[in-house]
């Protein structure tokens, strides 16, 4: 392989070796352990355009900015959370301010299962570290359009959750069918909000997808999205369960795989998301990922049972993938036709969820209501009632919020009162102003 | 009573110890191509023969490894290197005679690949063939488990005249470095026994009976006997002796900035409570990363005789060195020109200093004085503003566990120690401007005595450093020493506490007989965790890793 441009990266290394769920929970201490000892024998932070960087510490204004906490932001983290998330806003700084081109954010705990309002851990997540992140790069460094590309293996159903109503954020996940393996969610129809459709895809993958057909989705789909909505800022969500020795999945990536994924996809930032196999997969896919995105040679890194031929996925699946990208095409070709059919002449749309916090076992049934806006994402409102006793309303104004979305929220908020509701919140992601009462 | 002596570059310096104080001291010129003529003539200038028998050691800093790295006058190395999968072997390429073999051990220690045992023949038959007598053997990981190195060896057996394990050289995980040190042992293993020969000799001759040690790049003294095998550990021992001399001399137990500033560069130094920083994974000589265990320091070019210009209306020092200053008789003007001009030092001849300022000053419109202020001032501000970033870089570490990152102890200097010729007139200057422009304050300017032989009362007082590194796999069962390559069974419930002993233990014994002077050696843990190993969500056994060493510092002080 020829070696292509040098790049230089950021990395930001943080494996929380004194943190875990549970002993022997898969989000456990040792999880970075053997990428550690690989990065480190490879001779990786040696190389001069690789530079490693200690992440800061996220506070509570950071979440605030992305989440809806209950009862308050920091009584949902730990100091884990924090490093996590400090570490991807991090990596955000060092390739905004031009430091490096592009960065890595090698951080634990994960984060894309967190969805907008946070009363517990669901799929051992606690915040949503990539949405941190970006509400933390457009406050400080102007209104950006952003794409999430999600190649985790299980559905980013916190990332889709928090930007379900923004047409500036593109959310892109590729994951096992739902079907298949939690969360249960993320099919084709999924497609965003009434003001934003067209910016949540949602591509589910049959069982035994292997290389190829993540490769195919790349090509023939994630890239041709990407060049007609023209993101300023590409962030791949880059969990690394997709393996094929990841306990929890049924996949069969490999770490060639992984590598060539990320040097096709170029994304500005990688943040780390899923992967349990630590010794077989984590170190492998890690070294890969970290030489692609410097631009380096990463053709000899493989694992040492790597066998291409008992990977080869199946002619059934390679037509399912087929059919798949196909239909989604068809759905994004027609995205700004949908609104009217949708929507007809309703001020405002309600989506009924039932949210499961698999992790800390706690119900919430909430009705989220958009006001149908052709000017900005539309004023949110949320009414939410968790199992913990907790009953919230909360008041969201989006980035680029109108002027209508803005005083029909603002006179929301000021006629909410304490009741039936525990706690109230006021989040205006324009303004970047956290309320609540 | 005690020898240090320092073969630099320009000078030989001697020292001659008694409890504590210097009794005698001596420069001598070095001669790069009789170092033991230099050796002689400073030894005679402080020990006549009623001295030596009551010498009880003496200790050698010398720049003859680095010196022949620099100059690239090493022998020819074969490398037989295990990469295994991982970084590409054309990433690992500055190596004229180096050849990729298969096999491969993983992070655990597992052999993954065997060794092709007919291919690595070939390679060894094809080096000898080319008259390549010195081999280097490294494998990926094989301070996890050496056994491909052990087999290799074999295959080598006698038919090379010397042979270096990568494993052997640290315990450290860096493949691409454990590959340049072993190649770097191996390149200057036939100069340095020499050296370490003659060396002997010369002891035999005057008739000393007492410990011969050279000082490593950590600043730890080895065994001459020891040396031999590890010729590397004495590169770049030069620093070393400044930063132990500073060490021996001040006595200091707080947080410090060391400045050595010499004609052509400043050497930048960090103390933590008094013991001087070590680099993270090692030394870098001439462009190769290394895992040779050594002080950390920053050189910068900015020295006394540094060429002084204008570069767009700014003053520009540096990096480069035309001489000895104008005033000396140089062609250029220098820093040591515009402080002759201030009165801050009273050498050579002044007129010839004004004269060497007098097209900068018209350039800049400003008279003799407020131009050589200017210069000096910079000069001072470019070695405090290295000095901050150096500083700056070393409170940023990374660091991987959330109590490190909450707790993270910053350095904070307290002292800033200056040596070398214009320390004097220089280190008011920069205390002054790391607390007006880079907020570094209480930093306080001490000049060390005896400075002008800082480096010979270093090595004189360096005490014996080591350190050792243990892998504890309980699910395996089996413990591994990386320095050794050592294996034995554990039993299951062995515990971090166990590891701890043991690394402690078999430090201690490493060192035992190799220093008179310390009784007992201050051993610290410098890593120690543990892990689970889990498989199908149990426990199946812990994964447990220490590291321990012998503190860098001085058997006693000396003022």
């Amino acid at each position: 392989m020829a070696t292509k441009k040098l790049k230089k990266t950021g990395l930001i290394f943080f494996p929380a070796f004194d943190w875990a769920i549970s002993p022997t929970h898969p989000e456990r201490e040792e999880r970075l352990l053997y990428t550690q000892d690989q990065v480190f024998e490879e001779g990786l932070l040696d190389f001069d355009n690789i530079y490693e960087y200690k992440p800061q510490i996220a506070t509570a204004e950071d979440i605030n900015r992305a989440h809806i906490c209950v009862p308050d932001a920091l009584s949902v983290v730990t100091e884990s959370h924090l490093i996590s998330a400090g570490g991807a806003i991090t990596a955000a700084q060092k390739v905004l301010t031009g430091e490096v081109d592009n960065a890595f954010a090698l951080v634990r705990p994960p984060g894309h299962h967190a969805m907008l309002v946070v009363h517990g851990a669901r799929g051992f997540c606690n915040v949503n570290i990539e949405a941190i992140m970006i509400e933390y790069i457009r406050s400080h460094y102007g209104h950006k359009r952003i794409a999430v590309v999600d190649t985790d293996c299980h559905h980013g159903d916190g990332t889709q959750d928090i930007y379900w109503n923004d047409p500036d954020t593109l959310c892109i996940s590729l994951h096992q069918d739902g079907r298949t393996l939690y969360p249960g969610t993320g099919f084709i129809n999924d497609f965003g909000g009434p003001n934003a459709l067209g910016t949540t895809i949602n591509v589910p993958l049959p069982p035994e997808t292997s290389d190829e057909g993540y490769l195919t989705v790349i090509d023939r789909l994630v890239l041709p999205i990407l060049d007609e909505f023209k993101p300023d800022i590409v962030i791949n969500s880059a969990g690394q369960d997709n393996h094929y020795s990841d306990p929890l999945t049924n996949m069969r990536v490999s770490a060639q795989g992984y590598a060539t994924l990320n040097a096709r996809l170029a994304p500005d930032i990688a943040v780390l998301e899923g992967g349990y196999s630590i010794e077989r997969a984590l170190p492998y896919t890690n070294a890969g990922i970290i030489l692609a995105m410097a631009g380096l040679d990463y053709s000899h890194v493989r694992e040492p049972d790597y066998n291409p031929d008992l990977l080869r996925q199946d002619a059934s699946v390679t037509r399912t993938i087929a059919e798949e990208i196909d239909q989604v095409l068809r759905l994004w070709d027609c995205r700004r036709n949908m609104k009217k059919k949708l929507v007809g002449d309703a001020r405002c749309m309600r989506r009924n969820k039932n949210i499961y916090y698999d992790t800390d076992g706690i119900r919430e049934q909430q009705t989220e209501t958009v006001r149908i806006c052709d000017d900005c994402g539309g004023l949110v409102t949320i009414e939410s009632f968790a199992s913990t006793g907790n009953n919230i309303f909360a008041v969201i104004l989006p980035s680029r919020c109108c002027p209508e979305c803005r005083a029909e929220g603002e006179e929301s908020y000021g006629r909410s009162k304490r009741g039936k509701y525990n706690h109230i919140y006021f989040q205006d992601r324009t303004a970047g102003i956290f309320l609540s009462k | 009573m005690i020898i240090g002596i320092d073969v630099g570059g320009t000078h030989t310096d001697a020292v001659l110890i008694d409890k504590g104080k210097v009794i005698k001291k001596t420069k001598v010129p070095t001669n790069h191509d009789r170092l033991l003529s230099s050796l002689l003539d400073a030894t005679n200038e402080i020990a006549d023969k009623t001295i030596i028998p009551r010498l009880e050691r003496i200790v050698l800093s010398t720049t003859i490894s680095t010196n022949a790295i620099v100059q690239n006058k090493i022998d020819r190395v074969g490398l037989l290197v295990a990469s295994g999968p991982g970084l590409s072997p054309e990433s690992i390429n500055a190596y004229p005679d180096i050849r990729f073999l298969a096999g491969s051990i993983n992070h655990r220690g597992r052999e993954m690949e065997p060794l092709n045992h007919a291919e690595a023949d070939r390679v060894v038959a094809d080096f000898l063939s080319k008259g390549i007598k010195n081999i280097g053997i490294v494998g990926k990981f094989s301070t996890r488990n050496p056994q491909h190195e052990f087999e290799l060896r074999k295959i080598v057996g006698d038919k090379a005249c010397h042979v270096t394990l990568g494993h052997r050289m640290s315990g450290h995980l860096n493949f691409p470095r454990r590959i340049a040190t072993t190649f770097l042992n191996e390149a200057i293993c036939n100069l340095y026994q020499r050296f370490a020969g003659s060396v002997a000799d010369f002891a035999l001759k005057q008739g000393m009976n007492i410990p011969i040690y050279i000082l490593k790049a950590d600043g730890g003294a080895m065994e001459l006997a020891r040396s031999i095998e590890f010729p590397a550990q004495t590169i770049l021992s030069g620093p070393a002796a400044s930063v132990m001399g500073i060490m021996a001399t001040t006595n200091s137990r707080v947080d410090a900035i060391a400045l050595d500033i010499g004609g052509t560069t400043t050497d930048i130094s960090i103390f933590a409570d008094g013991v001087p920083l070590l680099e993270p994974f090692g030394v870098t000589i001439e462009g190769r990363k290394t895992l040779i265990r050594g002080l950390r320091t920053r050189s910068i070019g900015i020295g006394g005789d540094s060429v002084v210009a204008l570069n767009e209306g700014n003053i520009q020092i540096g990096p480069n060195r035309e001489g000895p200053a104008a005033a000396l008789g140089g062609q250029f003007p220098t820093p040591t020109d515009a402080m002759i001009v201030l009165g801050l030092t009273r050498i050579g001849d002044p007129q010839k200093a004004i004269h060497s300022l007098m097209p900068i000053a018209e350039s800049l419109h400003c008279d003799m004085q407020e131009t050589a202020r200017m210069i000096f001032t910079e000069t001072c501000r470019r070695i405090a503003s290295a000095a901050f970033q150096f500083l700056n870089e070393i409170n940023n570490k990374p660091v991987y566990t959330i109590q490190a990152l909450l707790t993270d102890r910053k350095i904070a200097p307290h002292s800033l120690y200056v040596v070398g010729g214009p320390a004097e007139q220089m280190a008011p200057e920069i205390e002054r401007l790391l607390e007006t422009e880079f907020d570094v304050c209480d930093c306080k300017t001490h000049i060390p005595v005896n400075y002008e032989i800082a480096n010979a009362i270093g090595a004189a007082l360096a005490r014996t450093t080591a350190e050792l590194t243990i892998l504890a796999d309980t699910e395996r069962g089996i413990l591994t020493i990386a320095e050794d390559g050592s294996q034995v069974s554990i039993p299951a419930n062995f515990t971090l506490a166990d590891t701890i002993q043991v690394c402690c233990e078999r430090l201690r014994e490493k060192i035992r007989h190799t220093d008179d002077f310390v009784r007992e050696p201050e051993i610290e843990v410098i890593e120690s965790q543990e892990f689970n190993i889990v498989d199908d969500f149990c426990t199946a056994g812990k994964n447990i890793r220490v590291k321990t060493q012998v503190k860098p510092g001085s058997i006693g002080e000396c003022k």
